[in-house]
């Protein structure tokens, strides 16, 4: 049983993605009280506060630039707590993993259901923030639900890496240093708040590399109906991402579980 | 004790190992295993802490890579097979790992759509699971709210969900009271007694005395001798025991031995194996505030003879 070998997609997956929909379900109201809570506070309190101020960036109104910076945000930080925290929790003190390896599904078919769910996770979490900015008037096409499946591709880029740390996580604090080092960092610099226009050259180049430079590139444009640059390229990073990082982390677990 | 049917010994064995190994890092936890499982007997795997038990159901399951030998499961090589394999197998795992995010019913649900079982076929199983367990009550609690033994009544019933030729049982009655057990070894019956091929691995010998048809005694990685639970009690014991509890050890000693006993010593017990009890015992009479007791020689007795009386790990 080589561990390298490459990942089989399976149905078996659906069976993962469903156990934890199934679950989701149960605490429905909460979790949709979170998913629309935290962008009402967010675009009110500083699209509509800071927007006083700021008044237009980048041709559009601050509100419409953030909130759509904010889909693409939150499908990483939604995607990135289900792809560690949960994850970790369901393969180590909750053994999920192990009791699911007794079937016929393998590593394969779990990391692949987690993936999915993680970005389904970023879906509704987007399309919450959609409804929302669509309440306050940023969106003006239909053209806008693009964003939908955008949002599922960006879900899944981000999953990736968080599943790689839950793969060698040997407790939660861990996960702290990849929200600092990683998640906040991307947070800031990677055209949510501000265009990365605004960046001095180096951190410019840099920020190109970051996939949320590409995931808010790509749901900006498509919410506010704006001119889309590049989505090839935007997309292409995004999947590569997320196919890169899933065959890394069925590598690891696949090295953790079966031993 | 059940006789197994001679008349199928031509049948192909249900697991077949062949040299099989397990190697750590640091030491080899399973050095070189043979065993041929036969179709619907219930076969044991006994051995002290860290004998390597589960090493090695977890090798056949799939879930371990071996690092030699050979290995074939209905005549299938593992791992190549072991996602078909495990479609025909239920696993009943050393520790409970019951979903917590699910009632009893719904892990039972939950599990058969791993299996890709369609959820009609699986609400007639489970109906008929929840009964087998005794959990058709509480098919609506949380499952950790069960006790030990309904946890574990539960992990059996779910590794049934996909109606398996095999189960596979990892120390089924571990912690469980007496009534507990007592159930458990009947379901288990009742399983073997359909057809369904067991194995298990246990710390009480009792449990492999009654369940068992076959078994391996295991120490350190390595088999250490295999048969019914007769022929391994009159291959290796007397099959008398008498057990005398005495501080004066070394002159009770000296008394057994003079009275044609093998005698061992564990703590302030003295163990005397013997074919003829009766000068021991006339002696023992003799002997005031004494505390001994005759009994038939069992397997506990074959185990610590051949896994030695000290402490494991
Ligand atoms: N992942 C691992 N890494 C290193 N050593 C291991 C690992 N898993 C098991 N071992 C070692 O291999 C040996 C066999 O372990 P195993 O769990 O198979 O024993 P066991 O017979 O099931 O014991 P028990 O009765 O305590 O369950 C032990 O010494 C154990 O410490
Ligand atoms: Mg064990």
């Amino acid at each position: 049983m080589n561990i390298w070998r490459p990942p089989k997609i399976r149905r078996g997956a659906l069976a993962v993605l469903r156990r934890n929909v199934l679950v989701w379900r149960k605490l429905i109201i909460p979790a949709l009280l979170m998913n629309f809570g935290e962008p009402v506070l967010y675009l009110l309190g500083l699209g509509f506060g800071l927007g006083q101020f700021v008044g237009e960036m980048d041709g559009m109104p601050y509100l419409a630039f953030l909130a759509s910076g904010i889909i693409a945000s939150s499908a990483m930080t939604t995607a990135t707590f289900e792809g560690m925290y949960s994850v970790f929790t369901r393969m180590v003190p909750q053994r999920t993993y192990e009791a699911i390896l007794a079937t016929p599904l393998e590593v394969d078919d779990v990391l692949a259901g987690e993936m999915m769910w993680c970005a389904t996770k970023s879906t509704i979490s987007g399309i919450a923030i959609l409804t929302v900015a669509t309440a306050l008037g940023v969106v003006t096409s239909w053209q806008a639900l693009w964003v939908i499946p955008a949002v599922f591709l960006i879900g899944m880029c981000f999953a990736g890496p968080a599943m790689i740390m839950a793969s060698f996580a040997s407790n939660y604090d861990f996960f702290n240093y990849y929200f600092v080092l990683v998640v906040t960092p991307m947070f800031i610099i990677c055209g949510v708040f501000y265009p990365i226009d605004t960046l001095p050259e180096v951190v410019r180049n840099f920020v190109q590399i970051l996939p949320l430079t590409h995931a808010v590139a790509l749901a900006r444009p498509l919410v506010t109906s704006t001119e889309l640059t590049q989505p090839l390229i935007h997309v292409a990073v995004l999947a590569a991402y997320a196919s890169i990082s899933f065959y890394i982390a069925v590598v690891l677990v696949r090295k953790r579980l079966l031993i | 004790m059940r006789v197994s049917d001679t008349s199928s010994s031509a049948q192909e064995p249900v697991v077949t190992a062949h040299g099989l190994k397990k190697h750590y890092a640091s030491h080899v936890a399973v050095d070189g295993v043979e065993f041929d499982i036969p179709r619907g007997q219930c076969f044991g795997f006994l051995g002290p802490n860290g004998a390597g038990k589960t090493t090695t159901l977890r090798m056949i399951l799939g879930l371990t890579p071996s690092s030699g030998g050979s290995l074939s499961v209905f005549g299938l090589e593992i791992p190549k097979h072991a996602r078909e394999v495990r479609a025909r197998i239920g696993i009943v795992p050393q520790a409970d790992n019951l979903d917590p995010d699910f009632s009893i019913e719904e892990n039972l649900q939950i599990y058969a759509s791993y299996f890709g079982i369609p959820a009609r076929v699986a609400d007639e199983r489970i109906a008929r699971l929840l009964e087998f367990a005794s959990l058709t009550d509480r098919r609506g609690a949380k499952t950790e709210t069960l006790s030990g033994g309904m946890k574990r009544r539960l992990t059996i019933g779910r590794a049934l969900i996909n109606d398996p030729e095999l189960v596979v049982l990892d120390e089924p009655t571990t912690g469980l009271d007496p009534q507990a057990r007592h159930v458990i070894w009947g379901r288990l019956n009742e399983l073997r007694d359909k057809g369904v091929t067991l194995i298990l691995t246990t710390h009480y010998m009792e449990e492999a005395e009654r369940l068992c048809d076959q078994l391996v005694i295991m120490d350190q990685g390595r088999i250490l001798d295999c048969g019914t639970p007769r022929e391994l009690i009159s291959k290796h014991v007397e099959p008398e025991v008498i057990e005398v509890r005495s501080e004066a050890s070394q002159r009770l000693q000296a008394m057994g031995n003079e009275a044609g006993c093998r005698v061992e010593t564990m703590g302030s017990s003295l163990y005397c194996y013997t074919r003829d009890p009766d000068p021991l015992l006339a002696k023992l009479k003799n002997e005031h505030g004494l505390t001994f007791m005759h009994r038939p020689a069992g397997l506990e007795d074959v185990f610590l003879k051949l896994t030695g009386r000290e402490l494991r790990d």
